[in-house]
């Protein structure tokens, strides 16, 4: 059950944006570069207030009556037909495949089928769903692209390469063990201290020695552990969400 | 209860030497599985999900295959035993090897021995069980436990292992691989020579064809055999595959997963005892299929487990194992298979290993590099689930139903997001959050900016 296997999704220039909560708390900025990149690709961005978040933390916990609770008042907040937009490949993730093994043996299962099928992550979007092949604008900088791990197996990965190395001027840097998870993981970080630290650190290791300018990536939450380390390590190290580095390469 | 994870703490007492090692080798490794499948086939991954479906066929329809092979094997003049539990395989073990006098045993590697612990029960009996897998071997020279499926010793260093040699009196101090290895092998030769019974495993066993198939890098397993009258082949219930054609499939994949090679360099297709005319070979075969559990998952949500082939490439990639090293699992398997196996094997005693599931970031790195393309992201999830749902509490994890909660109460969640700005006037420091401490111990947290987003959309004159 693969997420590139997954059934034909929506296409439509009407969307529906979920902001995620990380979004909603800390990183404003990468939201607004979500509605104004999906507007300059020609799309009319709703967004429903009652939105909160996908539930994740307590999937990954293994409290399923409560995220299962969650995802029923998102899956009401984003009901309908439209597409659903997410500037994250992890809240993507738990649309298209988390759902799935938690209401498994539940009776409106089909809901999150069809919620998962409507779901998209940004550039997943573009490019497969909008058919972009290129980004215009330009952008001088050299960035290193963390794939984030909710992303393995989906359209995401090749739409990210697709998008960023069409932009003038930008270079992809490439650096050690790109694979490697970047020791998040959500309540992994705070329960396993010592691992996910080090997996960061790691990680901060072999992205920095590549000298990139700024570290991008389709998931916030990888960004937000990386600059925190760095941050706590006095080592200079600057984010962007993938949608930031879209609208500041637009011509204006 | 502790407040912190068993495999984190065990990480975090881990020596930097140590650590570097299990890194480093578990990397190489990694590398050479991606390039040994990626030299030779362009679809690489349709190739695990077909390993994936034949073995999941025959898990499905194991009570056939089990049955087909049981009598194709006595066809061929196995004995052929089943146990259901670790103990009965051990007693009946002994049983054999008691009742024909053997005394002397030589054992070839084998995760499903180590799961049964039958060294030490022979040894207790008073029997010599000598493992002949180099690794194997100094992991009970130094009463140790294997920290890697394929690389038992991947925790320790050429300079332990001189030592260790060199206090059993096989030779000065010498740290030189090739040196160890030559005086191994004189050592061994000897033992094989003088033993009375082999011990293996198996990799696979063919239904159609009751033909055990056996790898090894050493020829130890070959070793093993040749010289005794007497070869007991322990086997869990899992390893059988449909048919010889299948072979082709499964050797492709286990080596390349393993350890990069394309294949090993001994592989070994046995069909019952040394027949007449033939110059060597054991006179009398058994096979002991083990249960120990394995039907019990077969009847789980978690079944897909069993179609592991043993190969530790998902101990290679993941992060976790890479900082904590196997002996963090506390068990015969570490890493994503064991952190999955584990619990399950362990039934009634669920309890204490439900904290191994716990131990992944869910990077999924496991499935991706999996030759039969298990699933074990999601099984982790339903371990967490289960773990949940019987009660059992998981240090440092905060609670989730105040998260529900507020999630499920728009007006309280965007009022909530907007006072988390005040959250910036105080030093965050003394917030009493232990969640968010554990974070602040090693990573500052951005600012809070709750409901900006909010207000921009709605403010904002569009386009």
């Amino acid at each position: 059950m693969s997420l590139a296997a997954a059934p034909t999704k929506p296409v439509s220039h009407r969307v529906l944006l979920m902001a995620t909560c990380l979004c909603d708390a800390f990183f404003p900025e990468a939201a607004q570069a979500t509605v104004q990149v999906l507007e300059s690709a020609g799309c009319e961005v709703l967004f429903p207030q009652d939105q909160t978040c996908c539930g994740q933390p307590a999937f990954n916990s293994g409290d399923f009556s409560a995220s299962r609770r969650v995802a029923r008042h998102t899956e009401t907040v984003f009901a309908g037909e439209l597409p659903v937009i997410v500037p994250s490949g992890s809240c993507a993730a738990m649309h298209m495949h988390g759902n799935a093994i938690q209401f498994e043996r539940e009776p409106d299962a089909a809901r999150f089928d069809d919620l998962g099928r409507r779901t998209w992550e940004l550039c997943d979007f573009l490019v497969h769903g909008l058919g972009l092949t290129s980004w215009p604008g330009s952008f001088p900088h050299r960035i290193a692209l963390h794939h984030s791990c909710h992303t393995r197996g989906s359209g995401t990965r090749s739409a990210m390469q697709t998008l960023l190395e069409s932009i003038d001027g930008l270079t992809l840097v490439p650096f050690a063990q790109e694979d490697q998870c970047c020791g998040f993981g959500g309540t992994f970080s705070v329960s396993f201290p010592h691992v996910s630290g080090s997996m960061g650190t790691l990680k901060l290791d072999h992205a920095l020695k590549e000298t990139p300018e700024f570290m991008t990536s389709a998931d916030l939450s990888c960004l937000m552990h990386l600059s925190g380390l760095a941050d706590r390590q006095n080592r200079p190290f600057k984010i962007l969400h993938v949608a930031q580095i879209l609208l500041a390469s637009l011509p204006r | 209860m502790s407040a912190r994870q068993p495999i984190d703490q065990f990480a975090a007492s881990l020596p930097g030497d140590r650590r570097s090692s299990v890194l480093g080798s578990c990397q190489a490794a990694t590398s050479k599985r991606l390039t040994a499948l990626a030299d030779d086939f362009a679809h690489a991954d349709d190739l695990r999900r077909l390993a994936a479906r034949i073995k999941q066929h025959t898990l499905d329809h194991l009570d056939t295959y089990l049955e087909a092979a049981t009598a194709r094997l006595e066809e061929q003049g196995v004995k052929v035993h089943f146990a259901s539990e670790a103990e009965e395989a051990r007693s009946l073990i002994h049983q054999i090897l008691a009742e024909r006098g053997a005394k002397r045993i030589v054992k070839a590697k084998s995760m499903v021995t180590e799961e049964i612990h039958l060294n030490d029960y022979l040894i207790d009996r008073g029997l010599e069980c000598l493992e002949t897998d180099l690794g194997e071997f100094i992991i009970q020279i130094d009463g140790d436990i294997p920290s890697h499926i394929i690389r038992p010793i991947t925790h320790k260093n050429r300079r332990e292992i001189a030592q260790s040699f060199e206090r059993e009196g096989l030779g000065a101090y010498n740290d030189d691989p090739e040196v160890i290895t030559r005086r191994a092998r004189v050592h061994l030769r000897d033992r094989y020579m003088k033993s009375q019974a082999g011990i293996t495993g198996a990799n696979f066993v063919c239904a159609d064809s009751g033909r055990i198939v056996l790898v090894t890098n050493e020829g130890n397993s070959r070793f093993s055999m040749a010289p005794n009258p007497l070869h007991i082949a322990v086997v869990g219930i899992e390893k059988i595959i449909p048919r010889d054609r299948d072979l082709g499939v499964f050797l492709n994949l286990l080596a390349r997963s393993a350890t990069g090679q394309r294949l090993t360099v001994y592989t070994e297709f046995l069909r019952g005892p040394k027949a007449p005319g033939q110059p060597s070979g054991p006179e009398e075969m058994h096979v002991v299929f083990l249960d120990n559990g394995r039907s019990r998952i077969l009847g789980s949500d978690c079944r897909e487990i069993l179609r592991c082939i043993r190969c530790g490439a998902c101990q290679n990639v993941c992060p976790v194992y890479r900082q904590a090293s196997g002996h963090a699992y506390r068990s015969t398997y570490g890493g994503p298979i064991g952190a999955v196996l584990t619990p399950l094997l362990a039934g009634d005693d669920f309890a204490a290993f439900a904290d191994l599931p716990k131990a992944s970031s869910l990077c999924g790195a496991c499935r991706e590099v999996c030759p039969v393309d298990i699933p074990i992201p999601d099984m982790l999830l339903k371990l967490r689930h289960q773990a949940h749902d019987a009660g059992i509490r998981s240090p440092g994890a905060p609670p989730m139903a105040p998260f529900a909660e507020l999630a499920t109460r728009p007006v309280i969640w965007r009022g909530a997001m907007t006072l988390s700005r005040a959250a910036n006037l105080v030093p965050t420091q003394l917030l009493p959050v232990p969640a968010l401490q554990s974070w602040l111990k090693l990573r500052t947290l951005p600012h809070w900016r709750g409901g900006e987003f909010r207000q921009w959309m709605a403010t904002r004159k569009k386009p």
